[in-house]
C-alpha cells in the first residue's frame, strides 16, 4: 500500500473564486499518473466522501497532458464568512494525502 | 526568438503589480520588443476587506516600484502599458489610488503619455434596473441577491471583458489603468484587435496573466513573454533559469480554475480540450490547438461586498489536560455563559440574533472545521480565537470583554475553586468593520462597454489635461 501523498508531486487546495475550492493532484512521470488513475481510489465518490459531500456536487477531472488529477467543491463557507478560517483555501488538501493506492 | 511580422509578442511583468519581479528579466524581455507590456493588479483572493473598504492588499511604495519599471519601460519602447484590476479590487477607490501613483511617476520621471482609466465600480440604480429586467443572473453557488442586497453593498464591481480595453486603445491611449478586470482581458485585448485567433489569444492570456507562474519551479515572482501567431502561440519566461515545460504550462490551467478546461470570459468559453503542448527547446513551449466558443449572450460578472459588522478579536490556550479532554463541552457552556451574560448587560438592545461569537480551536480543527476528519486530539495545548461581531465596534469589544472574563473562569467538575482555565498573551484587538462577499451573479447589459465608463487625460509630467472620451 503506497499513499496519494508519496506519488504525488504536489497536492494543493485553492480558492477558484470566492465561492468554490479546488483541488490538484500532479504527478511527476506518466506511469505514476497513469497508475493512480487506473486504481480508481481517487475518484468523484472518494473526494465526495472525505469533505461529506454528495458525488454531484464535486466536479472532477483527469488532466492527462498535465499529468494531473483535478476536483472542485463548493466551499463549506464562503471565503471572508464569519466562520470561514482559510481565506485562501490553501489548507483543506490534508485528507486526500493518506487515500491509500494499491 | 526572431520577430516575425504577423505576431504579436507580449510581456507580462509578474503576476500582480506590486509581488515584484527582477529588473534584468524585464530589460530581457523588452529587447524581444514587445507589442505592449499588461499587468494584472488584483484578485478577490485576499478577501473581502480590500473591495469593502477601498484600500488595496499591496504595500503603496511596492506597487510604485513596479509600476515604475513598466511605465518607463513602454514610453522607451511607445507600447501600450495596460493594467487590469487596480488596487487590489478594482472599485473607484482603488483606481483612484493607482492613478495617483502613476501620476507621481509621470511627474518624477518627465513622462508623457495619453491615459484612460476605465471605471468598473458599478452604479446602484443600474444594477436595480437590471435586476428587474430579469437580467441579472446567479451563477453556482451563490449568495441570495436581490434590491435589499444591492443597497447593502459597501461596493460592488463589474469585472470587465477585452472590449472597454479595446476601446481605450483605439482612443489611442498609451497607458490604460482598468478597475476590475477579467485577469485574462488584460492581454487577449490588443491580440484580438490585431487579428489573432480567440482560442490562442485567451489561452495564451490565460498563462501571461499570472507572469512566470507556469514555469517549473518559480524562485521569485517575474516576467513571462509570449509570442502570438496564427495558429499557435509560445511562452517563455525572460530569465534563463527559469524553464516552461509542456506539461508546467497544461497544468496552469488547473491554478485557481474550478474547471481546468473551460474557463468562462465575458464573451465566451476558452475551451482547451484539444490543446497541444510541445517542447521547442529546454524552455520554450509551443501551444496549439485551443478553441473559444462564442457565449450567446455576453455576460459581465458582478463582486461585491458589504459589511457585516464591526469585530473584535480575542486570542488564548489552554494547557489544562482536564480542561483540553473536555474541550467541546466546555466550549458549549462557555457560549451558554457568554450569551447569558450579554442578556444581563443589554437586556432587549442587544438581542441573540444581534451579535455573533466565533470560537476556533486550533490543536483541533481550527482550519478546517466541521470538514476535520481527525476527531482525536492529541496536542498538549490547545489555541482558542474568539471572535466577537457586533452592530459597532463598542459592543463588539464588549462582548469580547465579556469573553475573556468568562473563558478565565469557567469552573470544570475535576477541580474545586476559583481556577484561570485560559492563558491571554494579551487583551481582545479590535479589527474594525468586516465585510462579506454578497454576490455571485452575472449581467446582461446591451453594451460591453455600457457598465465601464472610461475616463481620457493627456499626462506631460506634473501636467494633467482632461480629454473628452
Amino acid at each position: 500500500m503506497t499513499t496519494l501523498a508519496e506519488l504525488a508531486r504536489l497536492i494543493r487546495s485553492k480558492n477558484a473564486g470566492p465561492f468554490e475550492l479546488t483541488f490538484d493532484i500532479m504527478f511527476d512521470d506518466e506511469a505514476t499518473y497513469e497508475r493512480v488513475k487506473r486504481s480508481g481510489a481517487l475518484s468523484r465518490e472518494v473526494v465526495a466522501t472525505c469533505y461529506g459531500l454528495e458525488p454531484e456536487e464535486v466536479k472532477f477531472f483527469y488532466c492527462d497532458r498535465a499529468l494531473a488529477i483535478k476536483a472542485s467543491i463548493p466551499r463549506p463557507y464562503f471565503q471572508g464568512d464569519l466562520r470561514d478560517s482559510d481565506g485562501h483555501g490553501g489548507q483543506q488538501y490534508a485528507p486526500l494525502m493518506d487515500i491509500e493506492i494499491r | 526568438m526572431l520577430p516575425t511580422d504577423n505576431e504579436i509578442r507580449v510581456l507580462s511583468p509578474t503576476g500582480v503589480c506590486g509581488s515584484g519581479f527582477m529588473e534584468s528579466s524585464f530589460e530581457l524581455a523588452l529587447a524581444e520588443r514587445p507589442h505592449f507590456i499588461g499587468c494584472d493588479a488584483g484578485s478577490t483572493d485576499p478577501g473581502p476587506t480590500y473591495l469593502g473598504t477601498g484600500r488595496a492588499a499591496f504595500p503603496r511604495d511596492a506597487v510604485r516600484r513596479d509600476l515604475r519599471i513598466m511605465l518607463r519601460g513602454a514610453r522607451k519602447l511607445g507600447i501600450p502599458l495596460l493594467l487590469g484590476s487596480a488596487g487590489t479590487a478594482g472599485g473607484d477607490a482603488q483606481l483612484a489610488l493607482v492613478r495617483g501613483i502613476v501620476q507621481e511617476i509621470a511627474a518624477s520621471e518627465g513622462l508623457e503619455f495619453k491615459l484612460a482609466l476605465i471605471h468598473a465600480e458599478q452604479d446602484k440604480a443600474y444594477l436595480q434596473r437590471r435586476l428587474r429586467e430579469g437580467r441579472v443572473k446567479p451563477l453556482h453557488p451563490a449568495p441570495q441577491f436581490d434590491e435589499a442586497t444591492i443597497d447593502r453593498s459597501a461596493h460592488i464591481v463589474g469585472m470587465m471583458g477585452a472590449e472597454p480595453f479595446q476601446r481605450a486603445l483605439a482612443a489611442g491611449a498609451d497607458v490604460i489603468i482598468a478597475g476590475r478586470a477579467s485577469d485574462t482581458a488584460i492581454f487577449a485585448a490588443l491580440p484580438l484587435m490585431r487579428g489573432i485567433p480567440p482560442g490562442i489569444a485567451w489561452h495564451a492570456a490565460k498563462i501571461l496573466e499570472c507572469g512566470a507562474a507556469a514555469v517549473v519551479q518559480r524562485k521569485t515572482p517575474d516576467c513571462m513573454f509570449a509570442w502570438l501567431r496564427k495558429d499557435h502561440f509560445l511562452m517563455q519566461a525572460p530569465d534563463p533559469s527559469l524553464r516552461c515545460t509542456p506539461q508546467s504550462i497544461a497544468s496552469h490551467s488547473l491554478y485557481e480554475n474550478a474547471d481546468p478546461f473551460r474557463l468562462v470570459e465575458c464573451s465566451g468559453t476558452l475551451d482547451l480540450t484539444d490543446s497541444r503542448y510541445d517542447a521547442v527547446d529546454e524552455r520554450t513551449v509551443r501551444v496549439s490547438g485551443s478553441g473559444f466558443i462564442p457565449a450567446e449572450r455576453y455576460t459581465v460578472k458582478l463582486e461585491g461586498a458589504e459589511q457585516v459588522g464591526y469585530q473584535s478579536v480575542l486570542i488564548g490556550s489552554i494547557r489544562d489536560p482536564y480542561i483540553i479532554r473536555q474541550i467541546d463541552d466546555w466550549s458549549a457552556r462557555l457560549m451558554e455563559k457568554i450569551h447569558a451574560r450579554v442578556t444581563m448587560v443589554y437586556g432587549d438592545d442587544v438581542k441573540r440574533e444581534d451579535y455573533h461569537v466565533n470560537l476556533r480551536i486550533y490543536g483541533k480543527n481550527g482550519t478546517m472545521g466541521p470538514l476535520e476528519p481527525v476527531k482525536e486530539i492529541r496536542s498538549h495545548e490547545l489555541c482558542l480565537v474568539f471572535e466577537a461581531t457586533a452592530a459597532t465596534q463598542e459592543i463588539a469589544s464588549a462582548i469580547a470583554g465579556i469573553t475573556r472574563h468568562q473563558a478565565l473562569h469557567l469552573p470544570i467538575p475535576e477541580w474545586s475553586g476559583l481556577i484561570t482555565g485560559v492563558a491571554c498573551p494579551y487583551n481582545y484587538m479590535e479589527r474594525g468593520p468586516v465585510y462579506r462577499f454578497n454576490v455571485n451573479h452575472v449581467v446582461e447589459p446591451d453594451d460591453p462597454c455600457e457598465m465601464f465608463r472610461m475616463e481620457l487625460s493627456q499626462v506631460r509630467g506634473a501636467a494633467v489635461r482632461s480629454i473628452a472620451a
